[in-house]
């Protein structure tokens, strides 16, 4: 089997009716970084429960490493690292002492299992602080820790939720060194999942975009962009104007697509930002909509994002946490 | 099978350690029952006076109260750790390990239950300094602690079921001190049963604690009562099976909800 982690219309309704996966299909080769991409909220972290075999899916079927994660769960268990969003981590306890507890559930004894806890030590960087106690590690060693502690008994899937949500940008850029590290061990399939748009693009060889419970795109960074023509722009707005005010003055610009009109702000595609952008400003200007500011920029994933999804990455973000 | 066993001594090891990690907590739970045993010792003491109490000692008759007392008091808070391990994600990180899922509750049951034989042993050696007799000797002392033992871990089991049901600090906190004390008043702990109310009396019957302590003063007694010794730890055996039973469900109950 080509491929590490394979899952097909997985769907998932928590109690309260809360839907939070809506039929989720994707596919991650063996060896390879796949990312799973989207705001809070979205359905990633229950996506990776299900195939983690933490909670079982309502419908579809999902194998990891070859195993069916409802069937074989304890095949899957012994194949998988698996580092939660939450850290997992006791605090009590050094670090070595967290290794060497997670080592013994899977039945690792005596000097393989001393020697795995210092090499990962090592590996991670935290030989020095191997016997101090957790609570008194910095966020970024916690979460460096937290990975070792999954990849203790050698899995040949690592799950990686959120690795980086609420390091500081120095502990990010760490942790992002480390995974690019694991993608390179022979074998090694990773799964992560996050909702910072460079970390996708940076790392992930393939990702799959999910908004609301599905899988809205999938492909490489650069198959998903690609299939953007042209530069993006975007337009601040100082006040909030009447949504008809500012369709009728983008409708009398040449060459604008994809044009998406916001509270505060407007989105549209051009084949040449250098071109649009005089005219867009006349245009507004015209109507008596007061521009703050303009940006335009190459395809990024925000706008593969904004494509697929239909609102843009920040704003679904922004909106999942005020529903909390 | 083998693994369950393994397991469970790996995650007590764990408990273990970590309590003895704090020795704020070593202390106070020591220095408690002390307070307790000293404190009622010296303000109930003309209690046996009164007719019909039926001990010619308050301390012979309070110390077993307390051993009881100090096991349940432990094993009620026994949840809070739980519900510690499942904000920060470390029950999670067992589910999706092969770690065997019993292990997550028997584990803390059995540090509770070593805890609570250290404990016992503990205060039946200051009860005897203080001036406590046993005239049940050893056989006695160990039905006492059998009993105690028993009854913490069935609150226990009671009391993580009920942090994996309310997942809250505050609703275990609330539990607790309204369960726990008023067990422990409708209960001979303190008070011989002749002389409680008629309905106490009655709701003493049914009460788990109050067992505990009349199987263990039983045992204690001179000439000990076996078969009421025995009835009661059977009593306790049972209540323990069934709230371990109540326990895993809860845990059921846990699993499906993440």
């Amino acid at each position: 089997m080509d491929n590490a982690i394979e899952a097909r219309g997985l769907e998932k309704t928590y109690r309260g009716d809360v839907k939070a996966l809506k039929g989720v299909s994707l596919a991650a080769a063996e060896g390879t970084v796949f990312g799973l991409l989207g705001p809070n909220g979205a359905g990633k972290s229950t996506t990776v429960k299900i195939l983690t075999t933490l909670s079982r899916p309502d419908a579809g079927e999902a194998y990891v490493a070859g195993y069916d994660v409802v069937r074989q769960p304890g095949k899957v268990r012994l194949a998988i690292g698996a580092v939660a969003q939450k850290s997992g981590l006791d605090p009590q306890m050094t670090g070595r002492e967290n290794l060497v507890l997670q080592g013994r559930v899977y039945g690792m004894r005596g000097a393989a299992l001393r020697s795995r806890a210092q090499e990962l030590l090592e590996r991670f960087g935290l030989e020095e602080a191997g016997d101090r106690t957790v609570r008194t590690y910095s966020g970024g060693m916690q979460r460096k820790l937290d990975v070792a502690v999954g990849l203790m008994h050698r899995p040949q899937v690592l799950f990686l939720d959120e690795p980086t949500t609420g390091l500081d940008p120095e502990a990010r850029v760490d942790m992002w060194h480390e995974i690019g590290r694991l993608a390179g061990d022979e074998g090694l399939t990773i799964l992560m999942t996050t909702h910072y748009l460079e970390e996708a693009d940076g790392l992930a060889q393939r990702l799959a975009i999910v908004d609301q419970g599905i899988v809205v795109a999938e492909g490489t960074p650069d198959e998903l962009k690609g299939e953007l023509r042209g530069d993006a722009i975007a337009v601040e707005l100082e006040d909030q104007p009447l949504d008809g005010e500012v369709r009728r003055a983008l409708d009398r610009v040449p060459d604008l697509y994809d044009i998406a009109v916001e509270p505060r702000a407007l989105r549209a595609r051009t084949d040449s930002g250098a071109r649009a952008v005089p005219a867009v400003l006349a245009a507004l200007e015209a109507e008596g909509v007061k521009v703050a500011s303009v940006t335009v920029s190459r395809p990024s994933l925000d706008d593969v994002y904004l494509r697929y999804a239909g609102r843009a990455f920040s704003e679904a973000d922004a909106e999942e946490k005020k529903k909390r | 099978m083998s693994s369950a066993i393994t397991d469970t001594w790996f995650m007590t090891q764990r408990h273990f350690r970590n309590l003895i990690r704090q020795p704020v907590w070593i202390l106070i739970s020591l220095v408690q029952p002390i307070v307790w045993l000293l404190l009622y010792g010296a303000l109930f003491r003309k209690i046996v006076e009164i007719p019909g109490f039926g001990s010619g000692s308050y301390i012979d008759f309070l110390t077993p109260g307390i051993v009881v007392m100090t096991c349940l008091f432990s094993a009620g808070w026994s949840g809070m750790g739980l519900i510690d391990d499942i904000d920060r994600g470390v029950v999670d990180r067992f589910l999706v390990s092969p770690a065997s899922r019993g292990s997550l509750i028997s584990g803390r049951l059995l540090q509770g239950a070593v805890v609570g034989v250290i404990q016992s042993a503990i205060i039946i050696v200051l009860g005897l300094i203080i001036g406590a007799d046993y005239p049940g000797g050893i056989a006695g002392i160990v039905a006492l602690t059998i009993c105690a033992v028993l009854l913490g871990t069935g609150i226990g089991a009671l009391s993580n079921a009920i942090a994996l049901l309310s997942r809250k600090e505050e609703t275990m906190i609330a539990v607790s001190n309204f369960v726990l004390l008023p067990l422990v008043f409708l209960s001979s702990v303190f008070m011989a049963q002749a002389l409680m109310p008629g309905w106490m009396q009655g709701v003493a019957k049914y009460n788990p604690v109050n067992w505990a302590v009349q199987a263990g003063r039983a045992g204690l007694a001179a000439g000990p009562d076996w078969s009421l010794v025995f009835t009661r730890m059977g009593w306790l055996a049972l209540f323990t099976v069934i709230c371990t039973w109540l326990a895993t469900r809860a845990f059921r109950v846990y699993q499906r909800s993440i």
